[in-house]
């Protein structure tokens, strides 16, 4: 069985003060095997985030359903962490404190969280920080506590919308090579939403390209590269050649999308 | 002066203080040099002078502590009903649309019009000056606080869900947490408006209270006795306020810029 399955998903945004309604999504088409690593490219606008969304059950699709180990989603719930766009740190919590909250709700025992926490902070190299505030941190600090705070709850699904968007290149590809070995060792199915053509290549098993808005489905790629992956692969020729492919896709789409 | 930057605490401390003494040079001004007759304006020295004598042979002390008690007692009850209620509506829509048309209305009915008919009600005791507070503060902090959770950072509430916390859970570990302190700034802020309300309840059938003293001096026409009252009540109010900052300030780092 599939693990997640998106049949006819389409959203449409009703129009705000008599305006036009956004169509955001055009019925889409998915299915993602288990321990999939997806990454969905795509220009500004094209819905990548509401089909998100919708995956991780934080809004209702217009027209569909998306199922969830054969089961419908129905509203958000642990088994699908999710990173958002956003910076979304609770501002009253400390880093540790933020990382713990999902094991918190779960009840998992302070010693166990503990260690969880003092895992995570270690992987994303955070050590130092465990104590200070969100606010306290750089934006792409904060993006990877998101990250670790996602991953300490140890979700089936991981949904991660734009996560290193923030970072810089140098750090952006550590953690690259940090989620890629997470997903080699435990085995998650991941939905990994990018602007980068090269990222989205690196970390893949497939790769998805959309439409501009309303968002469709233009091109499903699946990335046969080797694994275990290193950052040597970025610059192979195998990649490369991917790269030259997707890079007309999304060109072509960008320009429609202005 | 360049927009919002701050300036040093020394500056703020000699600024804010500069303008007590400015205020009480023309005070003096008007009444040392004869611009105001004594019967309507006392001078600086016959006020402090006036409250000496309130203090050591009146026991104004006991007055002032009566009007303490009274704003706390009614701001304390005002708050136990009030900011659950106010959570409740924020947090949930229906009970929102239930309370909320009520609530705005009665806000708007004025704390002092209903001195005669608690006194009716209550008699003068303590009960009736209590009750004054408890309206005029009560369905201000509902509303206020109902703002307050309502306007939670719905990306925080999505994020908790996704982490696997139920209903509940996202009003006592998201909401609540979120909006702790803008509550405790509404209290702050309804604090000081209990203290306006204290006095109207004083001047009217009250045996006690600095609000009581400042009725009985104006049968006897001291102003000196007047201006100290209000002064005392300005006092205590900025006792209060600097503590509830400092608390404030204290309870919620996080919060702070
Ligand atoms: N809550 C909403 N109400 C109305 N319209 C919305 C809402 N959320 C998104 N939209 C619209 O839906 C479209 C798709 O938005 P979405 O955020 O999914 O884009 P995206 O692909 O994630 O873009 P980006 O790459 O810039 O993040 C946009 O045109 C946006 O205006
Ligand atoms: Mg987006």
């Amino acid at each position: 069985m599939s693990h997640v399955v998106v049949e006819g998903v389409s959203r449409t945004f009703p129009g705000k003060r008599g305006g036009e309604p956004t169509v955001a999504l055009s019925p889409i088409d998915l299915t993602v095997e288990r321990n999939d690593f997806v990454t969905i490219l795509g220009p500004s606008g094209c819905g990548k985030s509401t089909l998100l969304r919708i995956v991780a059950g934080l809004d209702d699709p217009t027209t569909g359903q998306v199922m969830v180990a054969g089961r419908e989603v129905v509203g958000p719930g642990p088994d699908r962490g999710m990173v958002f766009q956003s910076y979304t740190l609770f501002p009253w919590l400390t880093v540790a404190d933020n990382i713990a909250f999902g094991l918190r709700r779960k009840g998992v025992p302070a010693a166990q969280q503990k260690e969880i926490v003092d895992f995570y902070l270690g992987k994303t190299g955070l050590t130092k920080f465990g104590k200070h505030l969100p606010k306290e941190l750089s934006g792409g600090m904060q993006q990877r506590v998101a990250i670790a705070r996602a991953l300490a709850n140890d979700p089936d699904i991981l949904l991660l919308d734009e996560p290193f968007g923030a970072l810089d290149n140098q750090t952006r590809g550590l953690m690259q090579e940090l989620l890629l070995k997470i997903w080699e060792d435990d085995q998650k199915t991941v939905l990994f939403v990018t602007h980068d053509i090269e990222e989205a290549i690196f970390l893949a098993s497939r790769c998805i390209v959309m439409t501009a808005r309303p968002g469709r489905i233009k091109a499903d790629v699946e990335i046969d590269l080797p694994r275990p992956r290193d950052y040597h692969l970025k610059t192979s020729a195998a990649l490369l050649a991917f790269k030259e492919r997707l890079t007309e896709d999304i060109r072509a789409e960008a320009i429609k999308a202005l | 002066m360049r927009p919002l930057t701050p300036v040093s605490r020394r500056a703020r401390i000699v600024l804010g203080l500069s303008f007590f003494v400015l205020f009480v040079a023309v005070w003096s001004v008007a009444t040392f040099g004869g611009f105001v007759r004594p019967i309507f304006l006392a001078t600086p020295i016959r006020m402090i002078d006036e409250g000496w004598r309130l203090m050591t042979r009146f026991g104004f002390s006991y007055d002032i502590a009566i009007t303490v008690w009274r704003v706390f007692g009614g701001f304390v009850m005002a708050t136990v009903v009030a900011v659950p209620i106010g959570i409740l509506m924020g947090a949930y829509k229906p009970i929102e649309a239930f309370f909320e048309p009520f609530v705005s209305f009665a806000r708007y009915l004025p704390a002092s019009a209903f001195i005669p008919l608690l006194i009716l009600w209550a008699g003068i005791g303590e009960m009736q000056k209590l009750l004054v507070i408890f309206i005029g503060a009560v369905f201000q902090i509902i509303l206020m606080v109902a703002v307050a959770v309502g306007s939670t950072r719905r990306d925080l509430v999505e994020a908790a869900y996704t982490l696997g916390t139920g209903d509940g859970g996202v009003v006592r570990h998201v909401l609540l947490p979120h909006a702790a302190p803008q509550i405790a700034e509404i209290l702050r802020l309804v604090l000081g408006w209990a203290w306006t309300y204290v006095i109207v309840a004083e001047l009217i059938g009250s045996s006690a209270g600095i609000g009581h003293m400042i009725v009985d001096s104006q049968a006897l026409l001291n102003t000196g006795q007047i201006i100290f009252g209000i002064i005392v009540i300005g006092l205590i109010g900025l006792i209060s306020d600097f503590a509830f900052k400092a608390l404030n300030r204290s309870m919620f780092p996080w919060s702070l810029a």
